[in-house]
């Protein structure tokens, strides 16, 4: 249904569960993708599944000058950048009385500036484009919140306030910002929880089931479509009922 | 030679503002006189490098406000 044939996307995170399902899907629309993450073998791997149109860029979301050339070097294997999927993620889970600042400032560092950083090097070629589609990979508690999680959450929290305001400032160019807020997927992550952690889970989540990373992709799909381009601003809440917001 | 950077300037402006070219004069604000936005400001700096090969830092290109300002900084920087 969404053809994107002839456009060029960057995800990062790709080497996860949740990246790489929407760097197939994507690829499977037809767009050429730049699969990032600090991972290569993960990478490699992927793009031998996916074949033409998929190009390994690892990068170090930690380190600032190598997120500033990430779009750079996008723009470079592909020809520009008209999708940015900003994907990657890290947690530094603790109880918000010993969390301290270097947890704090990692995740913050990661999840936040540097989707910041990369929006700033894909934002121009959109402008020039006169369309775009950025696609920020929130989370169910940054409008939830979460115990043990108040960097984490509050980074995810960040970025739907700063998708928004960008979503403002280059609508009239053709750009849309919105945000996909996965609530439990099924990753590597979530396997190594105990039964009775999975239990506990589920009994929260009115499917009763966890969520599989193909339906996270698939709503990262409908945001970077040439279809959802009057949807901006948007946060798409992907949990299975567990928050109806 | 100046006399060719307010010509290509000024072109820049009129094709991206659609406004008349004798509005585009020395003192003439981007926003309070052609109706730009301050998207519109953005987008006229980048413009303004990609046809001169030059690149613009931000802080200067606050103070670009006027056709007057781009052609003086654009001649100090070529």
């Amino acid at each position: 249904m969404f053809d994107l044939t002839g456009r060029n996307a960057l995800i990062t995170g790709a080497s996860g569960g949740i990246g790489g399902a929407i760097a197939t899907a994507l690829h499977g629309a037809g767009a050429s993708v730049a699969l990032s993450g600090t991972r290569e073998a993960p990478l490699q791997e992927l793009a031998g599944t996916l074949g033409d149109r998929a190009h390994v860029l690892p990068c170090d979301l930690s380190d600032a000058a190598a997120v500033e050339s990430l779009p750079k070097r996008a723009a470079e294997a592909m020809g520009g950048v008209d999708i940015l999927v900003n994907n990657a993620g890290i947690t530094r889970d603790n109880l918000f009385m010993r969390m301290n600042d270097e947890d704090w400032a990692q995740v913050l560092e990661v999840n936040l500036t540097s989707t910041m950083r990369l929006c700033k090097g894909v934002i121009r070629g959109m402008m020039k484009a006169r369309w775009g589609r950025i696609v920020n990979i929130s989370s169910i508690v940054g409008a939830t919140g979460n115990p043990g999680q108040a960097n984490y959450a509050a980074a995810k929290a960040g970025m739907v306030g700063m998708s928004k305001s960008l979503a403002y400032e280059v609508a009239s160019r053709g750009i849309t910002v919105n945000c996909v807020a996965p609530g439990f997927i099924a990753t590597a992550m979530t396997d190594k929880l105990t039964d009775e952690q999975k239990s506990g889970i589920l009994a929260q989540i009115p499917a009763g089931r966890m969520g599989a990373a193909d339906e996270i992709a698939a709503a990262a799909l409908y945001l970077a479509s040439p279809e959802a381009a009057y949807v901006t601003g948007a946060t798409l809440h992907v949990n299975g009922g567990m928050a109806m917001l | 030679m100046s006399d060719d950077v307010e010509s290509r300037v000024r072109k820049i402006v009129v094709e991206h503002l659609g406004v008349e070219e004798d509005k585009v004069t020395e003192n003439a604000s981007f926003i309070d006189d052609l109706g730009a936005d301050s998207l519109d400001t953005v987008e006229l700096v980048m413009a303004f490098e990609e046809e001169f090969g030059i690149e613009i830092p931000d802080d200067a290109a606050e103070n670009i406000q006027t056709f007057g300002d781009a052609v003086k900084y654009i001649k100090d920087a070529t």
